[in-house]
């Protein structure tokens, strides 16, 4: 019974989120079917990258903000979860927050009279999503610290010869021009966080009925056929397109944060190296 | 390890504690922490040394040499590294096999058949009745292989912006002094580009501490192996019974690594301003005016 790739398509084209055919391929492995299972698989891949970004975005300034506080009550606690996050790996947070979770009751808690069901957290798409929002947000808040601490000090002083002082001063110079000097920076961010998606399943948390993001899949069929030179190129090109897509879409946000200045004296977007955390 | 741990349930409290910790187990999971700081022994050098041909690759004038250090360095950045790990061990392993099975096997077949790789059984590395000692080497070496190519790439990234940041006069000066092209390169471009690598390369360094957990991953028996073999918990059968500790277990792995980092941290700091001496940057200059 061969399948045409269509028909491959229409089995397992969602198969990594639970539609479309249940058991996955054991024998005679085409390429239709590891592109589209691969594919499949980027979904996780995205859900985890853009909702962690997206979150991660607001408690980073947060969290840059309670740096700057001259208050060593807001500012330590923000020092230590800026070190914490940055200084492991993210493997071993993915471990330890796996460990912890697990360790909730099993039936669920009950505070002030409400009962809490707890085991959805140890779920990837929980606990894994919750350990990427906190990890995006502690190296984007040191990006958004550095930034405000480098805004040039005629910036400010015109701001208050203007008159603009406190909140206004902060809304409309001071956080503007922060996101305009920690843009280029926060685009690799960007990048990483997507990279590091491809570590959930490989850590801790277990891919519930075989829905894994793309690494998983890619490495299901490298393990089945004994043949890594298929499988892994192949999520290569996925994450080449998904880094192209990333760069573009905040190429525009960058230009639109630049869009007040002459064209010789932007800031421009540099790819650098991935990193893992 | 103790005499007095002979009985492991006979004892309680501060000498159970002590007993546990000092297990046969618990031994060779201090020893795997030497497994990790091995790795980044050998692979900081091996990687350094990847990094250096790379970005020389990629300066060079000869375009196809040229081009393969460019695709070298631009291979690593569009893709999660993880896949790197996961295809090198795999794949370095396969090609070294198909390498040696066609100098020792008869069957010259094509490995890869259907659903399996096939070589003669001459051809394994290492061999099947080789000790577990040459499977776990053999394994290990992978990773470092493996390491050394993708962090080479991230080092050729960085030395190769840093050899573009090496103020251009500077090598015109030796040029006028009538060096030649190699002796400029190795008595003046070499030294002083060291300054602008280094914030690029001390980032390396960190990001290779935390990346080291990936051993794991890589099938190699390291603090995370460990750390999940230990915690897990332990029936009465054991001579050690308790519940569930991974979570601890990893608590200890986290305050390694925090410390590892922050001891980095302080250590490239201090090779920094050490660097920064009469350099023409805003570090040498602050430096200059603190001494004057």
């Amino acid at each position: 019974m061969s399948m045409t790739c269509w028909e491959t398509i229409q089995a397992y084209g969602l198969r990594s989120i639970g539609i479309g055919e249940n058991l996955l391929p054991r024998s005679d492995f085409t390429l239709c079917q590891q592109f589209t299972l691969i594919g499949s698989g980027m979904i996780w891949n995205l859900y985890f990258g853009i909702l962690a970004l997206a979150g991660g975005f607001f408690l980073a300034n947060a969290i840059a903000l309670a740096r700057t506080a001259r208050n060593p009550l807001i500012r330590k606690p923000a020092d230590w979860f800026v070190f914490v996050f940055r200084g492991s790996p993210l493997f071993i947070q993915f471990f330890l927050a796996y460990e912890a979770l697990v360790l909730l009751p099993k039936g669920g808690v009950d505070i002030l009279g409400i009962h809490l069901n707890t085991a959805w957290t140890t779920r990837a798409w929980a606990g894994a999503l919750l350990v990427l929002f906190l990890n995006t947000a502690a190296y984007s808040a040191e990006i958004f610290h550095g930034a405000l601490k480098s805004i040039p000090k005629g910036d400010l002083e015109a701001a208050e010869a203007y008159g603009l002082t406190g909140w206004k001063k902060f809304i409309r110079i001071e956080w503007p021009t922060m996101l305009r000097l920690g843009w280029p920076a926060y685009t690799n961010e960007a990048i990483f966080l997507f990279h590091a998606t491809t570590l959930v399943f490989f850590s801790g948390f277990p891919a519930f009925q075989q829905k894994g993001d793309a690494l998983y899949y890619a490495n299901y069929f490298a393990d089945k056929t004994f043949n890594p030179f298929i499988p892994y190129p192949i999520v290569a090109f996925y994450f080449i397109l998904l880094t192209l897509a990333v760069t573009y879409f905040y190429g525009l946000v960058n230009r639109r944060l630049n869009r007040h200045l002459p064209a010789n004296t932007r800031s421009r977007i540099r790819l650098r190296p991935n990193l893992i955390r | 390890m103790f005499e007095f741990c002979a009985d492991p349930k006979a004892i309680e409290g501060l000498t159970w504690a002590v007993c546990y910790l000092t297990s046969a187990k618990h031994v060779l999971f201090y020893w795997s922490f030497l497994t990790v700081l091995l790795l980044l022994a050998i692979t900081a050098p091996a990687a350094l040394a990847m990094g250096f041909v790379g970005a020389t690759a990629a300066r060079s004038h000869i375009a196809p040499v040229s081009w393969l250090g460019k695709l070298y360095i631009w291979m690593v950045r569009g893709v999660p590294d993880i896949i790197f790990f996961l295809f090198f061990v795999i794949a370095l392993d396969q090609i070294i096999e198909y390498g040696k099975s066609l100098m020792v096997c008869e069957n010259h077949a094509w490995p890869w058949q259907g659903l399996e790789f096939r070589v003669c059984p001459e051809a394994k590395v290492p061999l099947a009745r080789s000790s577990a000692f040459w499977h776990q080497a053999y394994g290990f070496m992978l990773a470092v292989v493996t390491f050394a190519i993708v962090f080479g790439a991230f080092v050729a990234n960085v030395i190769y912006g840093a050899m573009n940041a090496v103020p251009r006069a500077q090598l015109e000066t030796a040029e006028a002094y009538g060096m030649s092209r190699a002796q400029v390169f190795r008595r003046i471009l070499i030294p002083q580009m060291w300054i602008y690598a280094l914030p690029g390369l001390g980032n390396l360094w960190m990001i290779l501490i935390k990346a080291t957990p990936l051993l794991f991953l890589l099938g190699v028996k390291d603090i995370v192996y460990y750390a999940r073999e230990l915690g897990g918990s332990k029936t009465q059968a054991y001579e050690y019974p308790h519940g569930d500790w991974r979570l601890w277990y990893f608590m200890a792995l986290m305050v390694f690594y925090l410390l590892f980092t922050r001891i980095s941290e302080i250590g490239i700091s201090r090779l920094t301003r050490r660097l920064s001496h009469g350099q023409a940057t805003a570090g040498g200059e602050a430096l200059r005016r603190a001494g004057a």
